[in-house]
């Protein structure tokens, strides 16, 4: 792909994340910033391109190392926003489960 | 290897795939706009980040799966349970480490694919890698130091190292000099090497001096670094998902910092210059302190103004988180409510460390979404209010911001706590918030300040309006 192309996508795609995100109330900040926090985890892709063509055991290295990392990040990121999200529900139970996961 | 029409490995099946995954996150997002339908759009997002980790997958040039899974199996085995366990308390702190890990992956492709093409990368390739391994590595180093900070493995203190901004300079000029000399065609991989740690040091020289009132900001704007420094890895290695995903981020991230810093009436700029997260201010603020009156009061009495008062606003602040308390604090309400106290919750945008930090805590304690009120909903009603219950906020509930024009934090919009009939402070000492500023409202004859744990306290007057 040519670099205009990708700058069209990358100013369009910056307007549609504008527009989409500046609605979200205030109360829903926290799990937001966690949401999008798990979407930049899609660096990861870019690990598992790379290691196909990596030569040298500090490349491969460092590729598993940022595979796990993107894993982590998207993983752990989306867990986490349904934990918090999981307690917007409206007046459950009086009685908390016991373990929440 | 085209006996079939029709192949997994065809891009155009992969684009096209990544086009489907960019439709879910954008309608994720959408669906995380209201407190009813969030939670599905979180699963709608996870599900488009599978699909395009799946399409990637297909892809021909992807390669070695042993290795892939030997990475995906270590990030699953950290991150699950990592997610899983952490109390809702410490979720900034969490928040901020996967933000880390994630520039940090940035900064490692960007690393390795400098490495693998030997450099002498054309213009529109190196430009952006250099650009996503600055990034990705100030965020990497730049949340560890937030989450540090926010764990009290650092002091939550701004740091100042004398000479800082001589120090940050230099730095700043080694990493743009450094990227320029690899824009221009050096193919040094030290050069890289001294790029990555430059940035790297600068990222934690950038968050040391930050006290912890800013903290949110700082981290929101490091989840927007991460996010375009994603994009930029994308336009480097030719990958539309990459640019997609990490310019959306780097959007939302930006636009919600706007938010945070406009809040607190203070510009991005001024959080990172150190502005009113300064040690000498909080020096100042701590002698005049000890001179003046303050009226505290104990659990029994806290609890007959409670149980006797027709309504009663809990301003919650990070002194609640800290606590634990906000289970405990339910119950006091509960209990108040039963007796036909009217119970609300203000919750001030900046209350805690994150946006949004109070509503998660006191929704997890069951608290029914309706009675948080927000702080320009709760603001007018302070003059009807009997008792405002301070628990563990500070900064938040200071008029100094409205009134004293010399004050760091004025303009700041604060909750109105002092204009309610009674105000209870609870509070584990005379000390100053995060800000380090001293807080009028504890001289005010109509507050009395309950010390001790946040939840301890809250428990003990529970307790007592039991017995009443």
């Amino acid at each position: 792909m040519d670099l205009l192309t990708e700058l069209t996508i990358l100013v369009l795609a910056a307007f549609v994340g504008f527009e989409v995100i500046s609605k979200v109330p205030n109360t829903l900040h926290t799990p937001l910033m966690s949401a999008t926090n798990a979407i930049h985890g899609i660096v990861l892709l870019g690990g598992l391109i790379l290691i196909g063509e990596a030569e040298g055991f500090l490349n491969e290295l460092l590729l598993v190392i940022a595979i796990a990392f993107g894993t982590i990040n998207v993983v752990g990121g989306f867990l986490v926003t349904d934990r918090m999200l999981e307690m917007f529900k409206k007046r459950p139970s009086p009685k908390k489960e016991t373990e929440e996961s | 290897m085209t006996p079939y029409a029709f192949s997994l490995q065809d891009p155009d099946l992969i684009r096209s795939l990544y086009i489907l995954a960019f439709v879910l996150f954008i309608v994720g997002m959408r669906l995380l706009n209201h407190p009813s339908s969030a939670r599905r759009g979180n699963w709608v997002a996870a599900v488009g980040m599978t699909v395009a980790v799946g399409a990637t997958l297909l892809q021909r040039e992807t390669g070695d799966f042993a290795l892939i899974a030997l990475g995906i199996a270590v990030g699953t085995a950290v991150g699950v349970p990592a997610a899983r366990s952490v109390k809702m308390t410490a979720m900034p702190q969490m928040v901020a480490l996967f933000n880390g890990v994630g520039g940090g992956a940035v900064a490692l492709i960007a690393w390795v694919e400098f490495r693998d093409t030997g450099g002498g990368l054309p213009t529109d390739e190196i430009i952006p890698l250099v650009f996503a391994a600055v990034v990705g590595s100030v965020s990497f180093w730049g949340s560890n130091v937030a989450f540090a900070k926010l764990q009290e493995i650092l002091p939550g203190r701004p740091i100042q190292l004398p000479g800082q901004q001589a120090i940050n300079a230099l730095l700043a000029l080694i990493a743009v000099g450094s990227a320029v000399a690899l824009a221009a065609g050096s193919e040094s991989e030290g050069l890289f090497i001294l790029l990555l740690v430059s940035a790297a040091v600068l990222g934690n020289m950038f968050v040391l001096p930050i006290g912890g009132a800013d903290m949110p900001v700082v981290i929101s704007l490091l989840n927007a670094f991460t996010g375009l420094s994603a994009a930029a890895a994308g336009i480097a290695l030719d990958n539309v998902a990459l640019i997609v995903g990490g310019i959306i981020v780097g959007a939302s991230g930006t636009i919600l910092t706007n938010l945070m810093a406009d809040a607190m009436n203070r510009s991005i700029a001024n959080v990172f210059a150190g502005g009113f997260g300064g040690v000498k201010v909080a020096g100042g603020g701590d002698g005049d302190a000890e001179q003046r009156p303050v009226r505290s009061t104990d659990a029994a009495d806290a609890a007959i103004q409670l149980a006797y008062a027709s309504k009663v606003v809990v301003a919650p602040g990070y002194g609640m988180a800290v606590a634990q308390a906000q289970h405990t604090v339910r119950e006091l309400a509960d209990e108040l409510e039963k007796r036909g106290v009217q119970v609300d919750y203000a919750i001030h945008p900046v209350a805690g460390r994150m946006p949004g930090h109070m509503n998660v805590l006191l929704a997890e304690a069951d608290v029914p979404y309706e009675n948080l009120k927000e702080m320009d909903e709760i603001n007018p009603e302070f003059p009807q209010t009997d008792v405002t219950l301070v628990i563990g906020a500070n900064d938040v509930t200071n008029p100094a911001a409205r009134e004293q024009t010399d004050s760091p934090i004025y303009g700041m919009p604060i909750l109105d706590v002092d204009k309610s009939e009674q105000v209870i402070v609870l509070k584990r000492s005379m000390n100053t918030g995060f800000a380090g500023i001293d807080n009028p409202l504890f001289y005010n004859e109509n507050t009395a300040l309950l010390f001790g744990d946040a939840k301890q306290s809250v428990a003990a007057v529970l307790a007592a309006v039991k017995d009443l």
